[in-house]
């Protein structure tokens, strides 16, 4: 067993392995556990996937919309025991793997156009 | 004083903790270590085990160091690293040292040898300011005054100029064990260590400084 494989079977065993494929441009739902005076609860965040980072256990997704008027991005891992579900809600059709360009634009400029080809 | 263990870097990743926050962690292959000599204070002056790590083809080693191992009977070994205990009686030759030694949670030393860089000038080695880069600035990474001028007339012991960075022996203290794999023989440990995945290492039980 060579040393990248030590290292991964390390992380395979807090991978999760009932993700969906999320895709760069689709509109996701991710369900986040927060602690409220020894209490948990979910609360779901609902935005675009702009950017993808990393790969393994580090996976990252960048998630952005728009809240009273102002543009809020959270970076969530994507295997954090802290992000309890992601849903997917809509695929897009985008031509760039980083939507950076989304945060230049407001209102209809922001919108993407839904591709039905990419099942959920 | 208790016994350490060698091992190899192999590399970084994270895992999550209980509160599900992400911890980074160095894998850490080691041992399993072979008692190759047992020091007595009859025979040696002072009371130490020597482990061996590392297994080597016996066409790495010369004969001295060949006969010497033959003694516990170890397979060729590259490493040798004598760990100095209070008493010795509960290690026979050829005994193995494992992972199990050390438990979760534990705090362990390490030391092993940082990245060697190189002749690594001012800026990187000393961490000294640097110059203007523009407006007709000549001085962009020189050190300035090394000293007064005709007294003394010399420059001083330890002033800080470029040379030699890196590749020397460095002890990174109190990392905590996240986890230890006996099976692959194995140690997770909290935070980064030094070199390059491959490099030796020296695990220890944390040494306690001051009250």
């Amino acid at each position: 067993m060579n040393v990248q494989e030590i290292i991964r079977s390390i992380e395979a065993e807090q991978m999760k392995s009932n993700l969906p494929t999320i895709y760069i441009g689709d509109t996701v739902k991710v369900g986040v556990v927060i602690q409220e005076g020894g209490k948990e609860r979910v609360q779901p965040y609902e935005g675009v996937v702009i950017a993808r980072n990393r790969s393994g256990i580090n996976q990252t997704i960048t998630v952005r919309r728009i809240f009273q008027g102002v543009g809020v991005e959270r970076v969530f891992l994507v295997h954090s025991p802290r992000v309890a579900n992601i849903q997917v809600l809509r695929r897009s059709k985008v031509r760039r793997a980083k939507l950076y360009y989304l945060r230049d634009r407001v209102g209809k400029a922001t919108r993407l156009k839904q591709r039905f080809d990419r099942p959920f | 004083m208790s016994i350490g263990i060698l091992g190899t870097k192999l590399g970084m990743t994270q895992l999550f903790n209980q509160e599900g926050k992400a911890v980074p962690v160095t894998v850490i292959q080691a041992g399993p270590c072979i008692v190759t000599q047992i020091k007595t204070k009859q025979t040696d002056g002072y009371t130490a085990v020597q482990v061996g790590y590392g297994e080597v083809t016996a066409k790495a080693l010369n004969s001295p160091q060949l006969g010497h191992l033959k003694k516990s009977e170890a397979s060729p070994l590259r490493h040798l690293h004598e760990y100095r205990l209070d008493t010795v009686d509960e290690f026979q030759l050829g005994q193995q040292i494992k992972v199990d030694t050390f438990t979760e949670g534990q705090q362990v030393d390490l030391i092993g040898t940082s990245i060697g860089r190189g002749f690594a000038g001012y800026q990187r080695r000393h961490h000294f300011g640097r110059g203007p880069m523009s407006h007709g600035s000549k001085n962009h990474r020189l050190p300035g005054s090394t000293g007064a001028g005709t007294t003394p007339g010399r420059v001083y012991p330890g002033k800080r100029m470029a040379g030699r960075l890196g590749g020397e022996q460095v002890t990174i203290k109190k990392l905590r064990i996240i986890k230890v794999d006996v099976e692959r023989n194995l140690l997770l440990v909290q935070g980064s260590v030094p070199g390059k995945p491959g490099a030796l290492l020296n695990v220890i039980p944390a040494r306690k400084v001051g009250r």
